[in-house]
């Protein structure tokens, strides 16, 4: 067993990084606590050894640390999240802390937070559909238990009430079992993360929650260990107290700004826009965290929400994001100016696990051919709605006006709906088959004819008779 | 040597540790690094300072543990077992990891490739006192329902064979002896070692051939690989890389498949392992696993280990494509193994090229590219074997200029350009026909066993071709003044290229009957198509209007032939014959 060691030897500092030199039997990746002359505390994690010398990040900061009287304290220990069932109803600092009035939690066992990866042979495939309530999801971007469905959002477009809106209604048809909710705040403002705490109290939903602050005030560094704590509760709660997480990152964005910032003090070589080289890896070690295991009964479904600069797709952040999650749900300006809310871009939206998680006994079996259908019909609505913006609406054959009156409706009716608005799965369906009754079977060539026969009529009369 | 000193850690940076005391290893030795033991290479040297990639997570590691050098390169296990494995990058059996370890990776731990106790019953193809040289197969081992093993002298091993008998063996066990001509004895066994890194040799590589069907009518009809051939796949988050190489995985028509999960989604490997056991081969009514090895090192497990897992792969397909088989390998993503390698690379602080790749980026890529041919195999008796690679790409931003894209197109002879405009009208396979290619396009036509429908297949998908390109420039002029300024010809053209598109190109993966089309049907479907064709443009030329030809009830049913399962193929004839009734009708009803 390492023991604790004191050392006094800070040879430099800059940035939030530190060298102390003449270290003894230091370790890559174990923790430290610096004392400053006043007696506070800092916190601090190896990047680097070198023979003697030992690189540090500060997850405070640097600021007013000395070089002379500091003293540095290796804990060897890697960073550790002490869990007990308690940590339920509990809200906890950026850097695994509890940070409410509440009392100490004292330990069922101490975790590391870097966890380890999930053998792929033990991952279990998540096919559980999850009922959100929200058509543009359940309809169209069906979520499962065990995905990380991340949300692409800009600055001022309502994430927020999204995923308040998912952590208020999510259900799996039929079962009553345990879950939680791990809310994970990266550097948003006192406010976003208020709301998401009172909406959480008015349900009721904050005695089944863990919360995880670094607020836009909180340090910066700090927010590269938050969703690691985050994400360590969560595997706690699901694959040892058996509960289904729902697990919620905000935002992604703020956390890989504050990785650019070591990578930056460290002089490595910058990938695009300045972002670390290994932004894909380390990205990949927070989302694959996800997942279900084979034999066990708990899940972890992840919704990290990232802010695109100026709206931007390609930006590294949700570029690699996107390639290592299992689809998105992505939020668009146009649509939230039309005041469409939720906002949801359909097209470019995207859910992976879908195929396994909807079709007869889950949800129903025309979903699949439903979706596919109102995806192709609104994509050429869509065309036609830019073709008259250009030409005038005069100038657009019979059928691309009548495609475009199918996009209108469908962005009125389909995805704009209350934030407080619960649809069960059914009436997302059956909203589909209404909308899509103004076409003639002909045009219906995604959707298999037997379906058509069977659910189609139903809605064709309807319209008549109206 | 009492005065050497002994391997110590100095420095520790993330996967990358450097050791002194190394004096006398060789680059890309395996090393044993630290208390944990954990698996590492060399690559790097400095007097007696060795740069080490380490393949697991170096946490709590620190300068001064030891490092034991097992002056061996990075090999892997090659012999019966290797089918329905499921390996990390370094062929470690991940299905015995959870069942040692638990559901969760633990460090440092060591399994063989190839399982120790299973016996395997060998049966000698040739007799005791023949003389036999490297690559001769002297026995077979049936490992599955689909793949017989071959059991091949190794490298540098020729002489007389004594002692060869049939039986049960392990791995282990000497299934017979080779003595050379200076009368060294070499115990031959059912497991061969092979370092990964350099290729297998050949005799002589050949040209490729013949095409490798996939039961993708985008790719089949239009965009061939060869058997021996390359292809990437490269395309944005989103528009179904790895949906496009599950498929190939699944139904193309090789004997063996090998798919490497290179620093990608676990759900996605699960996906393949729950799936690939369930799944029946076409041709023989087998499960799919029984002709497949899997490697998994997906994003979260450690980089360098992702750096391996390519070369593990393809030395595993080489050795099944050296018994004369036809193999197929799958990487998604290749874009994830060289990202694995930048940073290793900024590691080792070496001078960056574009993007901080290293500079040698293109030529790794080139020389993994390479091992991919229709090849002479090395030994008796005589025996072609090929190698075919489908590399994903994954892009940042879908951007094509990307120098992971453009070092793979320099090499590739094939490419299926996947574009978020189609991904998003859920056209999938979303490979865009104008931009995508392929050199391979000549073999297509020896799929059919009657040459005159080889020839008349390789005729219709050019003409399905221009259509598609007239669709482009057509719709440019819709845009510009609107539908109704095109002639009924031209109106014709862009009503059969969008048939083209959304009944023969659209596939779906997830339908039971869609997801694989045998070439024949594929004939048949666009034979239809072309067909209507051409019966509308004789309607047009006896002033039939065209709103009455779009009218017709015969569309849905070409729209729907995608769903007609391969026993009922005859049905797609007949939509041919009822084309021509209602065409009939139409032009009777226009006299009247």
């Amino acid at each position: 067993m390492l023991s604790v060691k004191e050392y006094q030897t800070v040879a430099s500092i800059s940035g939030p990084l530190m060298l102390v030199e003449m270290v003894d039997e230091a370790k890559y990746g174990h923790i430290v606590d610096i004392e400053l002359p006043d007696g506070s505390l800092r916190h601090g994690q190896i990047l680097q050894v070198e023979k003697d010398k030992v690189l540090l990040q500060v997850f405070e900061g640097t600021r007013g640390i000395d070089v002379d009287n500091s003293t540095v304290r290796f804990l060897a220990r890697p960073l550790e999240l002490a869990v007990s069932p308690d940590i339920l109803g509990r809200v906890f600092s950026g850097l695994g802390e509890p940070k409410d009035d509440g009392p100490p939690i004292i330990p069922e066992k101490r975790l590391d937070i870097n966890g380890s990866p999930i053998n792929p042979d033990a991952r279990d495939y998540p096919n559980e559909f999850i009922q959100t309530g929200i058509s543009t999801i359940d309809g169209l971007n069906p979520l499962v238990r065990g995905q990380k469905l991340p949300v692409f959002s800009g600055s001022g477009l309502p994430h927020d009430n999204i995923t308040a809106q998912l952590a208020r209604q999510a259900t799996v048809l039929g079962k009553g079992e345990e879950f939680a909710v791990v809310f994970t705040a990266m550097g948003i403002t006192f406010e976003a993360a208020q709301f998401f705490i009172n909406d959480l109290q008015e349900t009721g939903a904050i005695e089944r929650a863990v919360m995880f602050l670094n607020l836009a005030n909180d340090p910066a560094i700090e927010r590269i260990a938050t969703p690691r704590f985050a994400l360590t509760a969560a595997e706690y709660l699901a694959f040892e107290l058996d509960m289904h997480v729902l697990v919620i990152l905000n935002d992604m964005t703020n956390y890989c700004e504050a990785l650019r910032e070591i990578s930056a003090a460290r002089k490595e070589v910058p990938g695009r826009r300045g972002y670390p080289g290994y932004l894909y890896t380390n990205l990949a070690s927070v989302y694959e965290r996800a997942g279900r295991i084979k034999g066990k009964k708990g899940s972890i479904t992840l919704v990290p929400v990232l802010t695109m600069p100026e709206d931007d797709k390609t930006h590294p952040v949700p570029d690699l994001t996107g390639y290592i999650t299992e689809g998105q749900i992505i939020l668009s300006r146009p649509l939230h100016r039309k005041a469409i809310s939720p906002p949801v871009d359909v097209l470019p939206s995207l859910s992976r696990l879908k195929d396994k998680g909807i079709g007869e006994g889950k949800t129903r079996e025309d979903h699949a051919d439903l979706y596919n259908q109102l995806y192709a019909a609104y994509a050429r609505g869509k065309e036609a709605q830019e073709l008259a913006t250009i030409m005038g609406e005069a100038a657009l054959s019979e059928e691309d006006k009548k495609y475009m009156e199918f996009a209108n409706k469908f962005e009125d009716r389909y995805v704009s709906q209350d934030y407080y608005e619960n649809r069960t799965v059914e009436q997302t369906l059956d909203l589909g088959w209404e909308l899509l009754s103004m076409f003639e079977n002909v045009e219906l060539k995604r959707i298999d004819i037997k379906l058509i026969e069977k659910y189609m009529p139903r809605f064709r009369k309807q319209k008549k008779s109206n | 040597m009492s005065n050497k000193k002994q391997p110590r850690i100095i420095k520790v940076a993330g996967p990358v540790v450097v050791a002194e005391g190394m004096a006398g290893a060789r680059m890309y030795d395996v090393v044993r690094v630290g208390n944990l033991a954990l698996i590492g290479e060399i690559v790097e040297l400095n007097a007696d300072l060795a740069s080490i990639q380490v393949y697991e997570e170096t946490t709590g590691i620190g300068p001064g543990e030891p490092v034991v050098n097992t002056e061996a390169p990075l090999s892997v296990e090659l012999g019966p077992g290797l089918i329905e494995s499921i390996y990390d990058g370094i062929q470690r059996p991940l299905d015995l990891l959870v069942k040692k370890e638990g559901e969760f990776m633990s460090r440092g731990s060591v399994l063989p490739g190839l399982s120790r106790k299973k016996k395997w019953h060998f049966k000698p193809t040739i007799k005791n006192g023949q003389l036999v040289e490297p690559g001769d197969i002297i026995g077979e081992v049936p490992e599955t329902t689909l793949v017989t093993q071959k059991i091949m002298i190794p490298p540098a091993v020729s002489g007389t064979i004594q002692k060869i008998a049939e039986g049960d063996y392990t791995v282990e066990q000497t299934i017979a002896v080779c003595v050379s001509e200076d009368g060294t004895e070499t115990e031959l066994k059912l497991m061969q070692k092979c370092p990964v890194r350099s290729p297998r040799q050949v005799i002589k590589r050949l040209a490729p051939n013949s095409a490798l069907l996939t039961g993708q009518r985008v790719i089949d009809a239009f965009f061939p690989i060869a058997k021996g051939g390359t292809a990437c796949v490269p395309g944005p988050f989103g528009t179904g890389k790895t949906v496009v190489q599950h498929q190939l995985a699944k139904w193309v028509d090789a004997d063996i498949v090998v798919y490497v999960g290179c620093g990608e989604r676990g759900n996605e490997m699960t996906d393949v392992l729950i799936e690939f056991p369930e799944l029946k081969e076409p041709r023989s009514g087998e499960p799919l696993m029984k002709r497949s090895v899997l490697i998994a090192n997906t994003s979260n497990m450690p980089v360098a280990a992702r750096e391996a897992s390519v070369y593990t792969g393809i030395t595993i397909a080489e050795y099944f494509r050296d018994m004369g088989y036809i193999v197929a390998l799958m990487a998604d993503s290749t874009s994830r193994w060289a990202e694995a390698m930048r940073e290793i690379s900024t590691r080792l602080e070496e001078m960056p090229a574009e993007e901080g790749y290293p500079a040698y980026l293109a030529a790794r890529i080139a020389a993994f590219y390479e091992r991919a041919g229709r090849v002479k195999c090395f030994g008796k008796p005589e025996r072609e074997g090929t190698l075919s690679i489908i590399g994903a790409v994954s892009p940042p931003g879908g951007d094509l200029s990307d120098s992971v894209v453009q070092a793979t197109l320099h090499v590739v002879k094939v490419f299926w350009s996947l574009i978020g405009r189609l991904a998003y009208q859920r056209h999938f396979p979303a490979i865009d026909w104008l931009t995508s290619y392929s050199f391979y396009k000549e073999h297509l036509k020896y799929c059919f066993e009657d040459k005159e429908q080889g020839l008349e297949m390789e005729q219709m998908t050019v003409q399905a071709m221009s259509l598609l390109e007239q669709e482009a420039e057509l719709l440019e002029i819709v845009r510009l003044v609107g539908a109704e300024a095109l002639s009924p010809r031209d109106r014709l053209t862009l009503e059969t290229a969008r048939s083209i598109r959304e009944d023969f190109l659209h596939q779906n993966a997830f339908h039971k009957v869609d997801t694989h089309t045998s070439i024949t049907k594929q004939y048949e479907m666009l034979k239809t198509i072309l067909h209507f064709e051409k019966a509308a443009l004789a309607a047009i030329d006896a002033g039939v209007e065209t709103a009455e030809i779009f009218k017709l009830a015969i569309r849905e049913d070409i729209a729907r032939a995608k769903y007609i399962p391969e026993e009922e193929i005859n049905k797609i004839t007949e939509i041919r014959q009822k084309i021509d009734e209602q065409m009939k009708q139409l032009k009777i009803a226009d006299r009247v």
